[in-house]
């Protein structure tokens, strides 16, 4: 589908910047032309299907939804595939915490959903796409809708209400499933697309940057990182390496945007799918800067358990790509 | 009565730029309005939202979870 981009950077590289092809600069350059080319084509793409997507389940019937129904378990893969589905803002992620509490929403589902919304979102699945083919994005997709599930679940029956900070619980205690109508807008769909290609170029914008320098780095490593030069320290016999890796991308924040660019050099010069995964979920997932955030609605205990639970699944997880990749 | 505009955010960069949008819309419809920042969460979470950006016009939600443009908040005005 892209060998004419492939064809168009090796005449740009090549016959027209004149860079020998065995040269590492050559190597480099060819791959960051080809690869931000063809993935912002995928992130435009992908946003716009998403768009349309989204204008279809807004977030508030989503929640009145969820805060109606009893679905018998269901709702945790509801509130997981959701959590895919809705675009990703981190400064949304505690009013979005609250809300679902307000609406009786349990605990362990709200969990579920904020999980998954910063692991699969529009610009990881493009990326991914772009980066790793089909299949490794059906794989991503599939287990970071089930971590949600399963660490929502296991929250869940955890029992922490009580560990919530102290104006959260009261709004818990208050909480009623929301009988508000939701007013669904009136516009046709064909009215809708302008709005949803709008929104589409102001997300390819806004990560823009952060896609650049992650290309850019991947770029330098494809270059001048030799073939198999993490295989010698992290193989996939090294049984640390996954829990390590989680443990490193913790504290760390880049969204999926920086970081899948990067990763894909990991796993070209040697580090284990599996691995490689892990620690860019822990650094998506899970940082610093969610964690500051979530303290207003949650204790200290509440917050370490959450991230305990969450890196404990990504581990897990992490084994698992590096069993069936 | 002057409109009442009030923006909802935890302070993010999409919640500054909201604020700027809406200064300079009200500035260009010369209408009579206060514009209030709420970033403290207890105080936005009053009003039914879950996304964030989030603009109030007379205690009324018209925007919420992304940057408006101008021309928008233009015809909010009017």
């Amino acid at each position: 589908m892209f060998d004419w981009l492939q064809h168009f950077a090796d005449w740009l590289i090549y016959a027209v910047i004149g860079i020998s092809p065995q040269s590492h600069l050559g190597e480099a350059l060819n791959f960051f032309v080809y690869d931000t080319i063809k993935i912002l084509i995928l992130l435009f793409l992908i946003t716009f299907l998403m768009g349309i997507v989204n204008s279809y389940f807004p977030i508030d019937r989503i929640k009145n939804f969820l805060s109606r129904n009893k679905l018998y378990g269901g709702e945790y893969l509801m509130a997981s595939t959701f959590g895919a589905v809705t675009p990703f803002c981190s400064c949304s992620s505690v009013p979005l915490f609250i809300g679902f509490v307000k609406g009786g929403i349990p605990l362990g589902v709200t969990f579920a959903f904020l999980i998954t919304s910063p692991l699969v979102n529009e610009v990881a699945i493009a990326i991914f796409l772009g980066m790793f083919g089909v299949k490794a994005t059906l794989v991503y997709v599939v287990s970071g809708i089930l971590l949600g599930v399963i660490s929502g679940a296991v929250l869940g029956k955890m029992n922490l209400e009580p560990l919530l900070t102290d104006w959260v619980r009261q709004v818990w205690k208050q909480a009623k499933a929301d009988q508000e109508v939701f007013d669904a807008e009136k516009t046709t769909f064909v009215q809708r697309i302008p709005t949803i290609i709008k929104e589409a170029f102001g997300i390819v914008k806004s990560v823009l940057v952060y896609v650049l320098i992650g290309i850019a780095i991947g770029a330098a490593m494809h270059g001048y990182v030799p073939e198999g030069f993490f295989e010698q320290y992290i193989g996939k016999d090294t049984w640390y390496a996954v829990p390590l890796a989680v443990l490193l991308g913790i504290p760390m924040y880049a969204n999926a945007a920086g970081i899948i660019p990067v990763i894909q050099v990991f796993v070209a010069k040697g580090i284990p799918i599996g691995t490689s995964l892990a620690f860019m979920m822990a650094v998506v997932g899970l940082s610093i800067p969610e964690a500051t955030l979530l303290k207003k609605v949650m204790t200290t205990k509440l917050l370490l358990i959450f991230f305990g639970v969450v890196a404990a699944c990504i581990i897990l997880s992490g084994y698992l790509f590096n069993l069936i990749l | 009565m002057a409109t009442s505009i009030k923006i909802l955010g935890p302070g993010c960069a999409k919640c500054k730029t909201t604020f700027e949008v809406v200064k300079k819309a009200v500035e260009q419809s010369g209408v009579q309005a206060e514009i209030t920042k709420i970033e403290d969460l207890e105080g936005m979470m009053k009003y039914n939202i879950l996304t964030t950006p989030v603009v109030v016009v007379n205690e009324q939600i018209k925007i919420s979870g992304r940057v408006p443009s101008v021309d928008e908040i233009l015809k909010l005005l009017n």
